[in-house]
């Protein structure tokens, strides 16, 4: 079992960490950065709680190995509120039309959102509530984030 | 839910890579997007003692139009994919069978050759590379080959690749006129399909010769319908009897029993995938 060196950037900061191969990078988040708001779910790949951007694309952090990320940036639910605290578009909009309720799976479906509204192409209405199938939610039902996401994509042109 | 210890390799050069599986063979265990590999390691299905990581090899990328052919290099990754103006223009088919691969999370890290490696009998990827009957390449410290997608299966997770090779890039080549199409029926979107089926028909003056159909989560591995090609050599559009090629098509199936589905609730769902892939590609007169 090999350990290995790993430099990437976490929101924004460097990072620089020794780490077992075999070390998800979810569990790099959680045990070794101590950033917790990336929720560990099915750690499949099937549930999606803890889904981040790596170089601002949505993905699985359980499907990916800490190791891999020598030389990326990730970013995670940590990283997404403005510096004073207020919420970025993508919160507010969870916010305001009750997005979630217990929260669990809220870390990802945040991540997801923000790589689809502010990725390089920004996504239509359709193509975000597709994407949604890669969010397992057990509360809502899914409406409050419909109303979310209709708020999130107004300015677009679907 | 966590891997097994595990050496691990991300080599920068192909040649590099290949030398570790000369070394190793069955103990090296290529790590394409790993959406699939990820959860067999957590569930220690599979337990590899070196893990091949396959993303830092440059000469596995890239997308290419070679007349009307389509190379891929095997670490094309499945939103490239779909996000790609040259695979739009000569196969848009193949965006449409990968909008079915998984979710829009797990496409932007899953790779085709990853998935056509692999070879999970109800994924999309395999069945569309044999319904095209594309050419694999592979590649070895000792040589290279090509491998017609059609021979390369042989059951569930078994293909024709050995330890020592790595599938390098995949060719499709649409014959000329064909309508391509993918239909599948999931339990919820981005499920592994219950039925799905791959649709290449090439027609010329109303008439289909050359047709190819390959189910997908039908049996085994991908399946090519050949009684019902057969049937459909030589036919006009116009005199088609869709039900009896779906019972032809059927035919040549041998579905599963699981926790999923029931073999007879496949069956169904695989005539009903047959008959809207085909109307949807011939035409409603086809429909009888």
């Amino acid at each position: 079992m090999s350990d290995h060196d790993i430099n990437l950037t976490v929101n924004g900061r460097k990072v620089a960490r020794r780490v077992p191969a075999r070390r998800t990078l979810l569990d790099f988040l959680r045990a070794d950065l101590g950033l917790t708001g990336t929720h560990a779910g099915c750690e499949h790949g099937v549930c999606g709680a803890c889904t981040v951007m790596i170089d601002g694309v949505a993905m699985r952090s359980c499907l990916t190995f800490a190791v891999q990320m020598d030389g990326h940036a990730v970013t995670t639910v940590e990283g997404v509120a403005h510096e004073d605290g207020s919420f970025h578009p993508v919160q507010q909009a969870l916010h305001d039309n009750h997005g979630l309720q217990c929260g669990f799976c809220t870390p990802g479906i945040v991540m997801s959102l923000l790589s689809m509204t502010e990725g390089e192409q920004k996504a239509s209405r359709a193509e975000i509530l597709d994407a949604m199938s890669g969010h397992i939610c057990r509360c809502t039902g899914y409406q409050g984030l419909h109303k979310a996401i209709a708020q999130l994509t107004e300015a677009n042109h679907d | 839910m966590k891997p097994p210890p595990f050496d691990y390799v991300a080599p920068e050069t192909l040649e590099e890579a290949l030398s570790v599986l000369a070394e190793h063979g069955d103990e090296a265990q290529p790590l394409a997007g790993g959406q699939s590999l990820v959860p067999m390691l957590s569930l220690r299905i599979a337990r590899p003692s070196v893990i091949l990581d396959l993303n830092r090899v440059a000469a596995l990328k890239g997308i290419a139009a070679e007349g009307s052919a389509l190379r891929l290099g095997a670490m094309t990754r499945q939103a490239e994919v779909l996000a790609n103006a040259t695979v739009r223009q000569t196969l848009p088919g193949l965006q449409e069978a990968v909008n079915f691969v998984g979710h829009f999370q797990t496409r932007n890290r899953g790779t085709i050759g990853g998935s056509i490696s692999l070879g999970e009998p109800a994924a999309e990827n395999p069945a569309f590379a044999v319904a095209l009957d594309a050419d694999l390449e592979l590649q070895s410290s000792a040589g290279s080959r090509t491998v017609r997608a059609s021979d390369f299966y042989s059951g569930p997770y078994t293909t024709a690749r050995t330890d020592t090779e790595l599938l390098t890039a995949i060719t499709y080549r649409p014959p000329a006129n064909a309508r391509i199409g993918t239909l599948e029926i999931s339990q919820r979107r981005g499920d592994f399909a219950l039925a799905g089926l791959v649709a290449c028909l090439p027609v010329s003056g109303g008439t289909i010769s050359d047709a190819r159909l390959c189910w997908f989560g039908m049996g085994s591995q991908p399946l090519r319908a050949r009684s019902a090609e057969a049937a459909l050599e030589g036919a006009s559009i116009a005199s088609l009897d869709l039900a009896a090629l779906a019972d032809l098509a059927l035919h040549d199936t041998d579905p599963n029993d699981d926790t999923h589905a029931t073999a007879a609730y496949r069956h169904e769902a695989g005539r009903t995938v047959f008959t809207r892939l085909m109307t949807r590609l011939l035409g409603e007169g086809a429909a009888q």
